[in-house]
């Protein structure tokens, strides 16, 4: 069952991410697409500090260069950005097997680029798409019964 | 009798460069070896280096065994092992830590660990005799955006840092939107000169009057709904732009971008009283930055220093590793081989 959500500012889309970090218990893999500007690494900032990572130092910022940046809170995040990523091969060789664990949350912008990467594992999809000039709809597929947004 | 000089071996591999290099005195670059930019692989059969541990595990020896050679040392003239562990990926940077550990131990020598943005700022010292402190320090790369205030080079405190897209992605990110190729800098700079930086006004974040921080995702969301229309309901009109439309947005953007960078590094420089501006990083081989960074130290009152990486040693590489490894050896700053690969900085 899909879920469909609009966001009026890159504050609300904070604010949606915290909500869903706060309810996470661990071992979640979430698959971010969406064009440039469409409030992907936003989503994320508000998922870590509902997760407890942001704050205490830690900045959660685009990883497009970095590949992977890590954040740790009541979980470990582990936000991966594909945008730079030629292969597949290139996605497993950065470490996406040992980055999954029960104790982790691992967030991926642009997973269309290693869609095969994800095959045969519970991932909550996640769709951005711009809708006016601060306005984001946003659909999420797979996200548990657990999670109440 | 003159003094045998400390020769320190570097490694980096905190991204995609596995690189190696060997400094004398933390001053003289006595080798320089970045897998990309060599032939290495028809020497050793060692690869182009991509975002992956296997090329890294592949370019370090024949990287280091390069260095060494180019640098004509062995391994009893050399003093010590640095290595930047942190911050970058994890599985790249754990490539050169244990290539530095190993080494470290086989030959007795001791091991330094380096934090790469620190050493990034080194880069900018390197040619310096009698630096003016203290500095403030801009260390602009398609992964950081930093400030720091620089006390001497092993004091240095965070002042601001990106708190979204660092600069370098910015600039990749709207080559991107223009169809520029990649890398996005260099093609921005080169078709900005034909273009107006004056028109189109691109937003400037200052995130409030003290905030030494940056944000640059905005920007890099104004230059996408001013060339896909603002209700993103069009396509990408880029293809249908003139070369001067396409130069002028160029310009505009990198005009904002410079425009904020300056103006941090500015605010940074007065609140620290800096006397030197220190630059460094990928970003630093844009010299429209750099001459807008020199006019606001020559207008500064007292007038401040500029000091800019050499072009070479903009982008990542190991002689700023071994050369701020210099300053701890001999302030007795060594690892031990606990050490570990660290992701944040």
């Amino acid at each position: 069952m899909g879920l469909d959500i609009r966001t009026n500012s890159a504050a609300e889309t904070i604010e949606l991410g915290r909500r869903i970090g706060e309810q996470l218990r661990g071992g979640e893999v979430i698959a971010l697409v969406g064009e440039l500007g469409s409030g992907k690494t936003h989503l994320i900032k508000g998922i870590a500090a509902g997760v407890g990572a942001e704050g205490g130092g830690e900045v959660v910022n685009s990883p497009t260069f970095v590949i992977v940046n890590e954040y740790s809170g009541r979980l470990e995040v582990y936000h991966i950005d594909a945008y730079r990523l030629e292969s597949v091969e290139q996605f497993e060789q950065i470490g996406f097997d040992d980055y999954c664990h029960p104790g982790s949350v691992v967030v991926i912008e642009w997973a269309d680029k290693v869609e095969p990467a994800l095959k045969g594992i519970d991932v909550i999809r996640v769709e951005l798409q711009h809708a006016g000039r601060t306005v984001r709809s946003i659909h999420f597929e797979g996200l548990g019964e657990y999670i109440q947004v | 009798m003159e003094k045998a000089p400390i020769n320190i071996l570097g490694i980096e591999t905190s991204c995609d460069e596995t690189a190696a290099a060997v400094v004398a005195d933390g001053k003289t670059v006595k080798s320089s070896v970045i897998a990309s930019q060599t032939k290495l692989h028809e020497k050793y059969g060692g690869v182009v280096p991509e975002i992956a541990s296997r090329a890294h595990i592949e370019n370090i020896y024949p990287v280091i065994a390069e260095a060494m050679a180019q640098a004509d040392v062995t391994e009893k003239s050399v003093h010590a092992i640095a290595v930047a562990n942190q911050p970058g990926l994890t599985v790249a940077l754990m490539v050169g830590v244990t290539a530095a550990k190993t080494l470290s131990f086989a030959w007795g020598k001791p091991l330094i660990a380096i934090n790469h943005l620190h050493a990034h700022l080194q880069s900018a010292m390197l040619a310096e005799e009698g630096l003016q402190l203290p500095a403030v320090a801009l260390i602009v790369s398609g992964g950081h955006t930093c400030l720091y205030d620089c006390e001497s080079p092993l004091e240095l405190k965070l002042l601001g840092r990106c708190l979204d897209d660092a600069a370098g992605e910015a600039f990749d990110k709207v080559a991107a939107i223009l169809k520029l190729p990649y890398p996005g800098g260099p093609a921005i700079e080169e078709i900005a000169k034909d273009g107006n930086p004056g028109a189109v006004d691109f937003p400037r974040s200052m995130l409030g009057p003290d905030s030494l921080d940056f944000s640059f995702s905005g920007i890099k969301t104004a230059v996408l709904y001013h060339c896909r229309g603002q209700d993103m309901k069009g396509q990408n009109r880029v293809d249908s732009m003139s070369k001067q439309k396409i130069a002028d947005i160029a310009a505009s953007f990198q005009a904002a971008m410079i425009d904020v960078l300056v103006r941090k590094t500015q605010r940074a420089a007065q609140k620290v009283a800096a006397k030197t501006i220190l630059l460094g990083g990928g970003v630093a081989a844009n010299t429209v930055l750099r001459s807008a960074l020199q006019q606001m130290c020559k207008s500064s009152v007292p007038t401040r220093k500029l000091l800019v990486a050499p072009k070479e040693y903009c982008t990542d590489n190991a002689v700023m590793v071994a050369s701020l490894a210099c300053h701890k050896y001999k302030a007795g700053l060594f690892a031990d081989l606990t050490l570990e690969p660290k992701a944040t900085g």
